[in-house]
């Protein structure tokens, strides 16, 4: 599969909607009315596109959102596997099942720098926890002669929000949109 | 450490992890998680709220699937470690640069970089590069494996 090819055609509408549901919901008892006065339009109609993005997929998931870290899965690690291509796609699905994962994808080995074609996140509540959970992995998915390895995160950098570089300075779009993934962080 | 999970109430966990996918479109969400949980729609606001605020929730709503909306990639450098706090913090300054971590390896910091479209992406990865003045390692995503269903909690 083509990566970045699946992006879907968006209505103005639909990206002044996505605009603002991706900082979550409002917290009041009629959400998608709030919502639908802000973007001038009707609760009914918000609903319809919500439901539309959910089932084109370019939802993924719909609910609660927790920050795994506060609340006290403190360590993340990205563990990176060295499959066979051939055999990537079950692997990856295996390690993707686990609880304690959040993230399992394909993506291009760089060689000779990156010999890792597999990205998987693992949390725990500390670095012990989570080499015990890698293990674990490598015990079910049959992993013994695979070569991977852990990379943790020692410490994760503030952003300073968008007053440095201005989309226009970088060739892009106004109508671009961040998203945002920091549950699906890397 | 001490372990936060054992500080939430009953009805706290259960707002952690009995929504996190596939909360139903209706036009009052909160009222059917009250429902659903045998308290009141304010009980839930509230407790929502309070759970925002102590930063445990991010938010209750969408999470969109990679490259569907936007394009992005995640960026690895190798960077020598008396330089990397101000390279960092170069890259964090870029809008598109939605995370950045140090982690520990040769190639020790790591970033994912949203774009609205591949010829965007491409413009902020050469002019990162260009201030950062480190060569990027780009990894888009060629497939994904996961299937997002939230995270599960371990109740200590």
């Amino acid at each position: 599969m083509e990566p970045n090819k699946l992006v879907a055609q968006l209505s103005a509408a639909d990206r002044a909607l996505i605009k603002i549901v991706q900082h979550g919901l409002p917290l009041v008892s009629r959400p998608y009315a709030d919502i639908a006065e802000r973007l001038c339009s009707t609760e009914q109609d918000v609903i319809r596109r919500l439901q539309k993005l959910i089932n084109n997929g370019s939802i993924k998931r719909y609910g609660v959102v927790v920050r795994h870290r506060e609340l006290g899965y403190k360590a993340n690690g990205m563990v990176v596997w060295d499959i066979p291509d051939d055999s990537v796609s079950k692997l990856g699905s295996c390690i993707g099942k686990f609880s304690c994962v959040t993230l399992s994808y394909r993506r291009p080995r760089r060689l000779p720098d990156w010999p890792y074609n597999l990205f998987t996140m693992v949390h725990g509540r500390n670095r012990e926890e989570v080499e015990q959970k890698v293990e674990d992995i490598v015990e079910t998915c049959g992993l013994e002669d695979i070569d991977h390895t852990i990379l943790f995160s020692t410490r994760r950098f503030k952003q300073r929000g968008a007053s440095y570089t201005a989309p226009e300075n970088t060739g892009g779009p106004a109508s671009f949109i961040r998203l945002n993934t920091e549950d699906t962080a890397p | 450490m001490t372990d936060i999970t054992t500080s939430f109430s009953a009805l706290e966990k259960r707002l952690l992890n009995d929504f996190q996918h596939d909360l139903p479109l209706s036009a009052t969400p909160y009222a059917d998680m009250a429902a659903q949980l045998g308290v009141s729609e304010n009980k839930v606001l509230n407790t929502v709220r309070k759970l925002q605020d102590d930063g445990v929730i991010s938010r209750v709503g969408p999470v969109f699937t990679p490259n569907r909306i936007g394009v992005s990639t995640l960026a690895a450098m190798s960077i020598p470690p008396q330089e990397l706090e101000c390279v960092a913090r170069i890259i964090s300054a870029f809008p598109e640069v939605n995370h950045n971590y140090e982690r520990d390896h040769e190639f020790n910091l790591w970033f994912v970089v949203t774009a609205c479209s591949e010829e965007h992406l491409d413009i902020v990865l050469h002019e990162i590069e260009q201030h950062a003045e480190y060569p990027l390692m780009s990894l888009p995503m060629l497939e994904d494996y996961f299937i997002d269903l939230g995270f599960k909690l371990q109740w200590a």
